[in-house]
C-alpha cells in the first residue's frame, strides 16, 4: 500500500502531469500566472477542491446511480468551490480580488472532473484523496514554474519582492511585457512540455 | 586554392564520420561549404529541370532585397541628419560617437554623411542579427545532426529592416533568438515553419519592449525632446489619428513616401524599392506574383469600402488605398514576407485568397483598431497561420473535382 499510495501521490507531477501529459485546466493556468502569489493561490485552492471532491465522491460512490452521476458530481464539486471562495474572500481578501472569476472557475477546471469520473468513481476514499492531491499538485507545479518565469521575467519581482532592479528606477533590468500577456504561458507551458518529454520521450505521442 | 583545400581536408577528417568530433561535423560543413562547392554529387541518374537549390533560391531573395537595404543605410542617416539640423540633439549612444569620430558632419544633403550615418546604426544590429541567429542555427544542427543550411540568410537581412534604428542591441538579440527558436526550430528548421521567424522576431519586440518599438520616439535615430515643429510620429500613426487632414497625410508628399524619405523602421520606407525586388523576385519565378496581386487587390478592396462607408469618429477611414500601399511596412511586407514560400500555400488559387486576406486584414487593423496603427506584421502573421487550412480546402476541392471526371 505504502508504494501505492506513494505513486498515486507523485505520478501527477512529472509522469502524468494533468497539464503537460493530459493537457486539461490549461485556461486558468493562462490567467492567474502573472506572479507567483495568486499562482500558490490558485495550486492550493484546486488541491483542496480535487483532494475533497475526490474524497467525498469516492466515499458515496456505491450509492450514485450512473445514470445521474455527472450532476452528482457537480454538485460536490461546486459546493466545495463555492467554499473555497468564500474561504478566500474571509482571509485572503486581495488575493481573491485579483484571481476575481477564476476561483469560481475551479468548477469547470477538467482535472476536478476527470479524476472524480476516471479515480474516485472507481477506488476507496484514502487513495482517491490521495489521487486528488496528486493531481492538484501536479497542476500547482506547473502553475509555479509558469508564474515563477513571468512574474520574474515580467516585473521583475518575486512574491512581490523586487529581485531584478527595474531600469525605469536606475536599476538595470527592463520589464518584458510579452510575459505579462497570457500568450508568454502558452510559451511557458509549451516548453515546460518540452523539457519534460525530452527527459521522458515516452510521453511523446505517436503520430 | 589548393593549400586551403588541403588544410580543409585535413581539418575535415576528424569531423567526417567515425573521427573524434564528428558530433560538430555541421559547424565544419558550414565553413567548408562557405568556400567551396560540396563534394557531394547525386549517385543515381537525376531529373534536374532546373539547378535552383536552398541556396540560389535565398541568395536571390537577398539580391532583391538589397535595394532596400541601401534605402534603409540611406534613409536611416537622413532622418537622422535631417532632424539634426533641424536643431534636434544626436542621441547619447557609442554609435554617435563613433559616426561624429568619423568627422563626417550631420549635413542631410550629403549623400555620404547620410549613408555612413546609417550604416552606424544599421551595421550594429544586423551584426547582432547574425551572430544570434547564428548560434542558434549551429546549435539546433549540431543537436540534431543536420547541416546548417542557407534559411536563416533571407532572416538576417529582413530583420534589421523591419525595426527602428534605435532598438537597443540586446533587444535584436533576445528577439532573434526567440524568433528563430520558437518561430522556426522548434517545428523542425527551415522548410517546416508554420510562421515567418522574421515577423516572430518583431512581434516579440513589439509586445516584449514596446517603448522601444512604437510611439512617436523611436523612428528617427536622433533626440528631438524641446524641438517646435518636429514630430517623430509616422505618417500611419498621423493618418491614424488625424486622416487626410493638415494634421495627418495633408501634407505629405506622395512621392516622398513612395521613395522611401520618410520616418520608419529602417528598411520599410521605400515603396520603390520593394518594388524593384518585387521585379527581381516575379522574373526568377522564386517570389509569387499571385500572392503580391492578392494583397494589393485585397488593400485596394477594403480600403475602397471604408472610403465609401465613412466615419465621422475614425478619420483613418478617409485614406486611400494609395497611402496605405507606400505607408508602413505594406511594400516591404507583401514583397519579401507575404510570399515567403514555406508559410505562405502551395496552390494557385489558395495564394491568391491567402493575399487577398492579408491585404484585408492590414487595411482592417490598420483602420478599425485604433491601438495599432500599422497591421502588416500581424496580419501576415495571422494568415501564416490559416495557410495550412487554406491549401487544404483547395486540394480537396481538386480531388473533388477530379473524381466527379471519372463518376
Amino acid at each position: 500500500m505504502a508504494a501505492k499510495t506513494k505513486e498515486i501521490l507523485l505520478d501527477p507531477l512529472f509522469t502524468n502531469n494533468p497539464i503537460a501529459l493530459q493537457v486539461l485546466g490549461v485556461c486558468s493556468a493562462l490567467a492567474v500566472t502573472t506572479k507567483m502569489e495568486t499562482s500558490v493561490v490558485m495550486a492550493l485552492a484546486v488541491i483542496a477542491v480535487t483532494a475533497l471532491s475526490n474524497l467525498s465522491i469516492s466515499a458515496i460512490r456505491n450509492y450514485i446511480p450512473s445514470s445521474i452521476r455527472i450532476i452528482v458530481q457537480l454538485t460536490i464539486i461546486a459546493s466545495l468551490v463555492i467554499v473555497t471562495d468564500q474561504v478566500l474572500k474571509a482571509f485572503m481578501y486581495d488575493v481573491s480580488k485579483q484571481l476575481s472569476v477564476f476561483v469560481g472557475l475551479i468548477i469547470t477546471n477538467c482535472i476536478v472532473m476527470g479524476r472524480a469520473e476516471a479515480f474516485a468513481m472507481q477506488n476507496p476514499p484514502m487513495a482517491s484523496l490521495f489521487d486528488g492531491i496528486g493531481n492538484g499538485m501536479g497542476y500547482g507545479l506547473v502553475l509555479l514554474v509558469v508564474g515563477f518565469f513571468r512574474e520574474l521575467f515580467g516585473s521583475g519581482r518575486l512574491f512581490g519582492a523586487q529581485v531584478f532592479s527595474l531600469a525605469s528606477e536606475g536599476g538595470w533590468y527592463t520589464p518584458n511585457g510579452l510575459m505579462v500577456l497570457a500568450p508568454s504561458a502558452f510559451f511557458l507551458i509549451a516548453t515546460f512540455i518540452w523539457v519534460l518529454r525530452t527527459y521522458k520521450p515516452e510521453q511523446v505521442e505517436e503520430d | 586554392m589548393q593549400w586551403l583545400r588541403k588544410i580543409l581536408d585535413k581539418v575535415g577528417k576528424d569531423f567526417q564520420h567515425g573521427g573524434k568530433l564528428e558530433k560538430f561535423h555541421a559547424v565544419y560543413d558550414m565553413q567548408d561549404t562557405v568556400l567551396f562547392t560540396t563534394a557531394d554529387t547525386t549517385k543515381s541518374g537525376s531529373h534536374v529541370r532546373d539547378g535552383m537549390d536552398l541556396k540560389r533560391m535565398m541568395v536571390t531573395v537577398v539580391v532583391a532585397m538589397l535595394p532596400a537595404v541601401a534605402m534603409a543605410l540611406y534613409n536611416t542617416g537622413y532622418q537622422s541628419n535631417l532632424a539634426i539640423a533641424a536643431g534636434a540633439h544626436a542621441l547619447d549612444a557609442w554609435q554617435e560617437a563613433v559616426f561624429a569620430a568619423l568627422g563626417l558632419g550631420y549635413d542631410p544633403t550629403n549623400l555620404l554623411s547620410n549613408l555612413v550615418h546609417g550604416a552606424v546604426w544599421f551595421i550594429p544590429i544586423f551584426a547582432v542579427t547574425a551572430i544570434a541567429g547564428g548560434i542558434v542555427e549551429t546549435v539546433t544542427a549540431v543537436i540534431r545532426g543536420h547541416e546548417v543550411n542557407e534559411g536563416f540568410l533571407v532572416t538576417m537581412f529582413l530583420i534589421p529592416l523591419i525595426t527602428p534604428a534605435t532598438v537597443p542591441l540586446w533587444q535584436i538579440f533576445v528577439a532573434t533568438v526567440f524568433g528563430v527558436l520558437i518561430g522556426k526550430e522548434i517545428f523542425g528548421g527551415t522548410g517546416f515553419n508554420i510562421l515567418n521567424p522574421a515577423l516572430v522576431a518583431r512581434a516579440f519586440l513589439f509586445f516584449a519592449y514596446p517603448a522601444e518599438i512604437s510611439g512617436d520616439k523611436v523612428w528617427i535615430a536622433a533626440d528631438l525632446t524641446g524641438v517646435d515643429g518636429l514630430s517623430g510620429a509616422t505618417w500611419l500613426s498621423r493618418a491614424s489619428s488625424a486622416g487626410m487632414g493638415p494634421e495627418g497625410l495633408g501634407n505629405l508628399d506622395l512621392m516622398d513616401a513612395f521613395l522611401g524619405f520618410i520616418p520608419g523602421s529602417m528598411g520599410e520606407t521605400s515603396a520603390l524599392a520593394c518594388l524593384i525586388g518585387a521585379v527581381i523576385l516575379i522574373a526568377t519565378g522564386i517570389g509569387s506574383w499571385r500572392t503580391m496581386a492578392g494583397v494589393g487587390i485585397g488593400t485596394i478592396a477594403l480600403s475602397m469600402l471604408l472610403n465609401a462607408v465613412g466615419s465621422e469618429t475614425n478619420p483613418f477611414f478617409a485614406v486611400p488605398f494609395y497611402y496605405h500601399m507606400v505607408l508602413g511596412g505594406w511594400a516591404l511586407g507583401t514583397v519579401f514576407m507575404a510570399t515567403e514560400p514555406v508559410t505562405s500555400p502551395f496552390t494557385d488559387t489558395g495564394k491568391l485568397i491567402y493575399g487577398f486576406l492579408i491585404g484585408v486584414l492590414v487595411v482592417l487593423v490598420r483602420v478599425v483598431n485604433p491601438a495599432y496603427p500599422e497591421g502588416m506584421m500581424l496580419a501576415i502573421l495571422f494568415m501564416n497561420m490559416f495557410a495550412p487550412l487554406i491549401d487544404y480546402f483547395f486540394i480537396q476541392a481538386n480531388i473533388k473535382r477530379r473524381a466527379a471526371r471519372y463518376a
